[in-house]
């Protein structure tokens, strides 16, 4: 292969996917970060003749989209796939006004969870909401199909979603550069029959969406996207997205039937196909989507009986499901001490979490972000985390059913932009509905998990130009809260003595903790001090290690190597800061009371 | 020249694990070969052990090495090397620097940072190429190539030239650390042999 610079890139799914919307034209695109999606908005907002947004949350990003595509615009919007929850609703609706311009829902799955709560197969959405569902297999398909996807929108007068999983999205690969489509300019068009979604207009659309999926069903017979690759041999496979490079891999002689439509099928291909091969074998992650209605329509396959339905595949997994007596022995793994993520050196995050760590019996009501790695030992304090913005509804509904005896002992943690994406309506109701629950909302200036993208707090757009900041204490105020209260979470014990009474206070109050992610570029850039160990000190009391800063490690001691370094015989060790890795916060320097942790001058 | 091969990065987050795999990628596709690569971004970054597939042939479907089938490993962190050894097979060279960063789990002193742990490696007859990559770095002046040291180290085992290499470095580093780089991968090419 010669890769030529002129007329190929070398780029992620992520990347590919917003080339590939620009070359579709799309003139609007609104998401909110969520892994493995975040990068494509970040890309495509670079483009000329593109307006690209972050949005609070996903259905707000969604509507955005649809209200663009009403003026005849093509449009997107990205989110992953817990985010096409939040955008469920007005998902099943547009699938019924159906588009003017193209609209497509870049919906990012995560088998395996490598930065997610649960591993849902969003491809079931298109199922239930009726709308035509592409899926690419590497970067170079998922632009291409970003083009198909909006060719089909406007065909078909649907949204259409483009489902990609971690394997696009972060995988790079050789992607073939095109050039921007010229389209109309977007107009006001008034259609109240079919934009105004009241019973009678609905009933009258909802036969439009039958008719216009039976239409896609015998489109996708033709599609150059659904295509059978023949092969010799009598098995033959079923597959789509990236389980279709684990499939060529391991049998690259094999028959294939390729599904780039997976939604609706092309029933009559697939008759075809299967007829073609004596055994059957349908090759997916996660659900048996394709396998279910295959046995639907009365095909006999092996799918989910073989290939496991948790997880990520890749060639091993479906070579061990497929073929196992062509697997040899491998190395087996040694037991080595796991390598779990952290708060990072300095996070904000870990003082706050300290303070509460040292509160007992206090439920914490945790949330999605950075800050989610509270949970783990040594600092151990969150109770509770399911979905965006849950912190502050559970912790109210926590507070209703335990009345008196919860008074004092239930909290809520939830980032700035958690927040914002979906807690602001969690708080209004706790105040409505008089909450005694506390609020922390762990203010660090930016939406961290993701790679810091910017959010309406941030006072810059995604393209980092200056916009209204949203005042989180005067928003707090506005929805009714009486005691809001703004600490440093590097001053550790104004914080701790803070949360102590705020949280026994028997009215709902909302803590605001604020500093900056360490991360930023502006911190990284700005000169800090350095902390050392006085190592002569230090009594080993092991007050620092417990806050589980990568900087500090532990030393343990025998008795006589404690006395060797002067200890008294009793020490069981020491805790010592690597300076290279301290970020200054001195969270440290203010827990140790034996004047051990000192600050370098600045450097 | 070799036709294909799967090339695994290994490391702790914020080692620079990508700018590694991304220099070997360019320079594999400036050979000639079909290239893909996968990694894992969000919350594996923070401190977590973290890992890029890069694979390379005439054409490439998996972007997933199998287990048992990495011909290098590049390893950036000791632990980080044995952790792999699964997808190591009998003729798998591994190249690792020799630095420690401590698991939190051995940070708190609730375990241990085992003891020459690289010696599991050669006792399966896998080719190890230790290497301290930071003190190549500080030979060539600046401590942040240690991630291209371990490039120039890891490309002795592969048939491209490094005159290849150096190209990428000219073409996709920043001006101002283009120099710096192009040493740090001389200096780690020839730190395998010295």
């Amino acid at each position: 292969m010669v890769f030529d610079k002129e007329t190929m890139l070398w780029l992620s799914g992520n990347e590919a996917i917003a080339l590939g919307a620009w070359e579709a034209g799309v003139k609007v695109a609104s998401g909110y970060p969520g892994t493995p999606s975040t990068e494509i908005m970040g890309n495509l907002a670079r483009y000329e003749g593109v307006y690209a947004e972050w949005a609070p949350n996903e259905k707000v990003g969604l509507e955005v989209a649809i209200g663009a595509c009403f003026t005849g615009a093509r449009a997107l919007a990205t989110m992953k796939h817990v985010g096409l929850n939040v955008a469920a609703d007005p998902l099943f609706t547009a699938a019924y006004t159906g588009v003017r311009g193209g609209l497509v829902i870049l919906n990012a799955d995560d088998p395996q969870m490598h930065s997610s709560q649960n591993e849902q197969d969003n491809r079931n959405y298109a199922f239930a909401a009726k709308l035509p569902l592409l899926e690419p297999s590497d970067p170079a398909e998922a632009k291409e199909m970003m083009i198909r996807a909006y060719a089909l929108s406007e065909q078909l007068d649907t949204p259409v979603i483009v489902r990609i999983t971690t394997r696009i999205a972060h995988v790079k690969g050789v992607v073939k550069k095109g050039t921007r489509c010229e389209l109309p300019e977007p107009t006001i068009e008034k259609m109240p029959a079919k934009l105004v979604m009241l019973p009678g207009n609905a009933r009258v659309r909802r036969q439009a969406v039958e008719k216009r999926m039976e239409e896609a069903r015998r489109l996708a017979e033709t599609l150059p996207e659904n295509r059978i690759e023949p092969g010799s041999g009598t098995r033959g496979f079923i597959t789509s997205g990236v389980p279709y490079n684990y499939v060529k891999e391991v049998f690259p002689h094999a028959p294939v039937l390729k599904l780039g439509m997976v939604w609706p099928l092309p029933e009559q291909m697939i008759r075809t196909f299967a007829a073609s091969v004596e055994e059957l074998i349908v090759v997916e992650e996660l659900d048996p989507f394709i396998e279910t209605h295959l046995k639907a329509m009365g095909i006999a396959c092996h799918g989910k009986d073989i290939i496991p339905n948790q997880g990520e595949l890749n060639s091993f997994i479906v070579r061990k499901a497929v073929d196992p007596d062509s697997i040899g022995a491998l190395f087996e793994p040694l037991p080595l001490p796991m390598r779990p993520p952290n708060m990072c050196a300095g996070c904000p995050h870990r003082g706050l979490f300290y303070g509460l760590s040292r509160l007992k019996d206090v439920f914490v009501s945790g949330d999605i972000g950075c800050y989610t790695l509270g949970f783990l030992p040594p600092l151990s304090a969150m109770d509770a985390c399911v979905c965006m913005g849950a912190s502050v509804t559970m912790a109210h509904g926590m507070s209703k059913a335990l009345g008196k005896s919860g008074e004092g002992k239930i909290v809520a943690v939830l980032g700035d932009s958690t927040f914002m994406h979906s807690g602001i309506t969690g708080l209004l109701n706790a105040v409505y509905n008089n909450s005694y629950a506390s609020v922390i909302i762990l203010d660090n200036r930016t939406t961290a998990m993701t790679g810091h993208q910017d959010n309406p707090a941030s006072g810059r757009t995604i393209l980092g130009t200056e916009a209204p900041a949203l005042d989180l204490e005067q928003l707090c105020r506005a929805l009714g809260v009486k005691r809001v209260v703004v600490v440093n979470p590097h001053e550790v014990e104004v914080t701790r003595k803070v949360l102590k009474e705020e949280i026994a206070s028997p009215d709902l109050s909302v803590i605001i903790s604020r500093a900056p992610c360490v991360l930023l570029p502006e911190e990284v850039r700005r000169k800090k001090p350095v902390y050392f160990t006085n190592l002569d000190n230090c009594t080993g009391c092991s007050l620092c290690v417990q806050m589980g800063c990568p900087a500090i490690s532990w030393t343990p001691l025998t008795p006589e190597e404690a006395m060797a370094r002067g200890y008294r015989e009793k020490q069981k060790g020491f805790a010592q800061i690597a300076e290279v890795q301290c970020a200054g916060c001195g969270q440290c320097a203010a827990v140790c009371k034996f004047d051990a942790i000192t600050r370098r001058e600045e450097q | 020249m070799k036709q294909s091969g799967n090339i695994l990065f290994s490391g702790v987050g914020g080692q620079g694990i990508l700018l590694a795999s991304e220099l070997t990628a360019h320079a594999q596709l400036a050979a000639g070969f079909d290239v893909k690569k996968s990694e894992v971004h969000g919350m594996a970054q923070r401190g977590g052990s973290v890992e890029a597939h890069l694979r390379y042939g005439e054409k490439i479907y998996s972007p997933l090495i199998e287990p048992g089938t990495a011909d290098i490993l590049v390893a950036f962190e000791i632990l980080e090397a044995v952790r792999y050894l699964p997808y190591l097979h009998k003729d798998s060279a591994v190249v690792v620097n020799t630095q420690k960063i401590l698991p939190p789990s051995v940070a708190l002193g609730k375990a241990i940072y085992p003891e020459n742990i690289l010696d599991e490696l050669t006792a399966r007859q896998i080719k190890v190429v230790a290497i301290d990559a930071f003190a190549v770095a500080e030979s060539v002046g600046e401590l942040r190539t240690a991630n291209v040291a371990m490039v120039g180290a890891m490309s002795n085992f592969l048939a491209v030239s490094p005159e290849v290499f150096l190209q990428v470095i000219e073409n996709t580093v920043k001006e101002q650390f283009r120099e710096v780089n192009k040493k740090a991968f001389a200096a780690g090419r020839a730190a395998v042999y010295a």
